[in-house]
């Protein structure tokens, strides 16, 4: 066990695990910042997606070693104050998720990749997203929601 | 919560009034074989049972309904409470949601045996089941607060109406909000048999059949929405279960000292078919569940291997010995005796997982004493609303609470209570601490619960006209009553039917998987439908549109879904159109897809689907569209990519890298719901959509390459070696 200090969602956080814990776990089961969610543990479905330093990457996978405290990450509980976000109110605008399971990590997916491509073609959205599964088989309209978001942005800018 | 609610009688509900919240009980809980008339049938009901609370109302408006299904995603968080609010002429603004108690003796709808009631989110049931359960007890909140009206004014209840959240008497220019008339709520002793007639007429509908945003999406978005797998209780231990890759083979422990050593192992529990560990904290019970040593003996699968079956399966088709009847009509000997040609196609369905996206996982408390439990999980119910819990620890149903939760995706797999049971074995050795069993992905894999693996040979005839006379539906599968779902063709006017069910025994777990055996069998009896019309030199559509001319609902699906999908405009170049009819949980469908493939490769591109279908009632056509967008992508995702193997009776599938679901990558363009207008009562849809799409991309490849694909999946390498014969 040793201690561990990291910077997520604008807060700092001092904790107490084993070496070699996934960062999944340390915001599952330490922070309780349970939005980001396990679906495979080998970053093949994307539901633990979550931002590090603005970038997507799945916390499955990042050993909590592997981090800095300079490094700020984000969750789906950081993205806004009031489940507000632009592609958060595109997601519900879209009426996109069903079981809801793998949305977090839709949205995390969505929000990093529409920062770096803010007007996505829709092969662009299939590509950027194509990482993350969705059982429920909401795709067309997280496509749609991806598309509206970007449209918001565009008409506020 | 739950508690509170059900041990609340009708005197306790009036005694609140005075309070903020109060409690109106309505008749939903009378079997509808009692007449509310029946004065002294009533009592005898109110004796047995509390008064049913599906509504509760405060004084601030707010309007608490509750709802007695799972959900899973399928909307029931809206649909039902929406049926609701339409009868009781509710403001929807003011409307929360809450799961009702799990108590199917007072929430439950219509079971299978006449008069009994169960509480089950499967089979695209929920809406079907709970819709005039929820109307009716709507109506009769409405009465209640007109009722009280009256007496408050005293004036006749007849001068009174109701318009959304206020009871208005436009004789006297007098209007009383809902939320005003709780301080002088009156529950009438009796209330009125409200009569189907009495009912709101749908053309006043203002909640059902419009679009009403989901309930429980804002919580989906930002984090909030709790799954079992996100509640952690006070003390909470964490269960984990190591069960191997060969369904029931038995775990000898090797290291069992070396694990107990383990920092934060608290105990070994054995189970027949696998090794179970509770440990203080999650990533020691997942540390532990890796270093366990286990020699696993034989099984039952030992030996067996999916692939190579097949030539069994002819076999057991080929041999005289009959298997079980399950449907005859006619005389299909006969009929291809006197046939003018006969037709006779085999097809193959390999295993699927269900995949839901929340790994398997539930939390059980046992009490000190041993003598009560509650559980928190996300389950689609079943004939048993405790989950098999009771049985589990030996204690009775009534002191088993189950707190239900949102479920990340259901699919069949979460009506199975394995998962529950488990974790109650644990939880007993540990009360009263709770304890938390959690399913890896891959336990939630090789351990599945599959969509059987299935042969169906289909034999036809047609007299001199073309005109099909029998069919026969054989099927060779290991469960009967899952592999033989959709079976039937009561749609199709085809004078000789026969279907059979011959067992096969592998010792593979099998479960409910969306619309089951519908996917495998419909594929197999539209594709030999689209064989003859090919043979006769019949458009696809105008052979179904004989078969159906006395079925006009289900014509009235083939003829919207040809005009919706321009099935007469001729093709692009590489492309061809697919057609597919269906009835699943009383839903009538016509599919139509237009793919194209990749003839160096094999794959398969599916660039748009259609889809026309009668449903009844719409309750929320937009959450109707999701349901089939879904379905379709999840039959896409199965048809073309998705294959467990077994392999000396283990399974070779272990998480998402060996076994592929369908990305965003090779979605459709569009996908087109068509809803036929209906006044008949709602229908099942969340399973409407999956089956559609085999026999829909088999019609299709037919008509673009000649070429019959009978193996599910449609896999790149399957379809080359089809393109290459």
């Amino acid at each position: 066990m040793k201690n561990y200090v990291l910077h997520i969602n604008g807060k700092r956080h001092e904790f107490h695990v084993t070496e070699g814990t996934s960062l999944l776990w340390v915001l599952r089961e330490h922070l309780e910042l349970t939005g980001t969610k396990y679906g495979c543990g080998i970053a093949q479905c994307g539901a633990c997606t979550i931002h590090v330093d603005g970038k997507p990457m799945r916390a499955c996978i990042l050993t909590i070693d592997n981090f800095s405290e300079e490094q700020q990450i984000t969750t789906i509980e950081g993205l806004s104050e009031n489940g507000d976000h632009p592609v958060q109110k595109a997601w519900i605008a879209a009426q996109a998720p069903q079981c809801g399971y793998c949305q977090s990590g839709q949205i995390m997916q969505a929000v990093a990749f529409l920062e770096q491509n803010p007007s996505p073609t829709r092969d662009e959205i299939k590509t950027e997203m194509n990482g993350i599964l969705c059982r429920c088989g909401t795709y067309m309209r997280i496509v749609k929601a991806v598309e509206l978001a970007s449209n918001a942005k565009s008409e506020n800018t | 919560m739950s508690t509170s609610i059900k041990s609340v009688g009708r005197r306790e509900f009036l005694k609140t009034s005075s309070g903020v919240a109060l409690f109106i009980g309505v008749s939903g809980m009378l079997p509808f074989a009692i007449s509310c008339n029946n004065k002294e049938g009533i009592k005898a009901q109110l004796k047995m049972h509390p008064l049913t609370a599906w509504v509760r109302l405060s004084e601030d408006g707010q309007i608490t309904i509750y709802n007695p299904a799972a959900e899973m995603g399928q909307g029931s968080m809206t649909s039902l409470p929406v049926v609701f609010a339409e009868e009781m002429d509710a403001d929807w603004s003011k409307v929360r949601v809450e799961f009702s108690p799990q108590e199917p003796e007072i929430y439950g709808s219509e079971g299978w045996r006449p008069g009994s009631k169960i509480m089950l989110s499967a089979g695209s049931r929920v809406t079907k089941s709970n819709y005039p359960v929820m109307r009716k007890a709507g109506a009769q909140a409405r009465y209640v607060l007109l009722h009280t009206a009256a007496k408050h004014w005293n004036v006749s209840i007849d001068e009174l109406r109701t318009e959304i959240g206020f009871v208005i008497n436009n004789k006297m220019d007098q209007k009383i909000s809902y939320g005003e008339l709780v301080p002088f709520l009156d529950v009438p002793t009796t209330l009125p048999d409200i009569q189907e007639d009495q009912l709101k007429n749908p053309k006043d509908f203002r909640l059902i059949g419009k679009d009403i945003p989901r309930y429980e999406i804002p919580a989906k978005i930002n984090g909030t929405a709790k799954f079992t797998m996100d509640i952690r209780l006070p003390d909470m231990l964490y269960g984990v279960l190591e069960r191997g890759n060969l369904h029931a083979a038995r775990p000898n422990l090797q290291n069992e000292k070396e694990i107990l050593a383990m920092s934060g192992v608290q105990k070994i529990v054995p189970f027949d078919y696998a090794i179970g560990l509770i440990a203080t904290s999650l990533e020691v019970a997942l540390a532990a569940k890796k270093a366990l040593k286990i020699d696993w003996s034989s099984a039952a699968a030992t030996g067996y291997d999916s692939q190579g079956i097949y030539a069994e399966y002819e076999k057991v088709a080929s041999e005289d010995k009959k298997g079980e009847a399950l449907h005859e009509i006619g005389d299909v000997k006969q009929a291809f005796g006197n046939a003018a040609k006969t037709y006779t196609a085999d097809f193959k369905n390999d295993y699927v997982y269900h995949a839901q996206m929340e790994p398997l996982n539930s939390i059980v408390k046992v009490a000190e004493d041993g003598k009560s439990a509650e559980v928190w999980v996300g389950s689609q119910q079943g004939g048993d609303t405790k989950l098999g819990v009771p049985d589990a620890l030996g204690i009775p149903a009534k002191d088993v609470n189950v707190h239900l939760q949102y479920l990340g995706g259901g699919f069949g797999r979460r009506s199975m209570t394995d998962f529950v049971v488990e974790c109650a074995i644990l939880a007993k050795e540990m009360a009263p601490s709770p304890v938390k069993l959690m399913w890896t992905r891959e336990d939630d894999m090789t351990y599945g619960a599959f969509r059987p693996l299935s042969f169906q040979r289909l034999t036809a005839s047609t007299d001199t006209k073309g005109k099909i006379t029998a069919l026969s539906h054989l099927v060779v599968a290991e469960n009967g009553n899952l592999a033989t779902s959709g079976i039937r063709n009561d749609y199709y006017d085809i004078g000789s039917q026969f279907a059979e069910w011959r067992k096969t025994s592998h010792g593979i777990r099998l479960k409910h998987w969306r619309a089951v055996g519908h996917g495998p069998n419909k594929f197999a009896i539209e594709a030999l439908l689209d064989e003859i019309a090919l043979d006769q030199k019949i458009d696809p559509v105008d052979l179904r549109r004989k078969l159906m001319s006395k079925s006009p609902r289900a014509l009235a699906t083939l003829e919207k879904a040809a005009e919706i999908s321009e099935w007469n405009v001729p093709n692009t170049e590489g492309k061809a159109k697919g057609l597919a009819f269906l009835e699943r949980s009383g839903t009538l469908s016509t599919g139509v897809c237009e793919i194209s493939v990749d003839r160096s490769t094999g794959k398969i591109n599916v660039h748009r689907f259609w889809s026309a279908i009668d449903a009844g009632v719409i309750v929320q056509p937009d959450n109707v569209k999701a349901q089939m967008e879904g379905g379709i992508i999840m039959g896409m995702s199965s048809v073309l990519k998705e294959q467990i193997t077994v392999l000396d009776g283990k399974i070779q599938q272990s998480n998402f890298d060996t076994y592929q679901l369908l990305r965003m990558e090779d979605i459709p363009d569009s996908i087109e719901t068509f809803m036929i207008e209906s006044t008949e009562s709602p229908q099942g849809v969340g399973e409407s959509g999956t089956p559609l799409v085999a026999c829909a991309i088999a019609n299709a490849f037919l008509r673009l390459t000649g070429k019959r694909l009978r193996h599910l999946p449609f896999t790149p390498e399957r379809v080359l070696e089809v393109l290459n014969t």
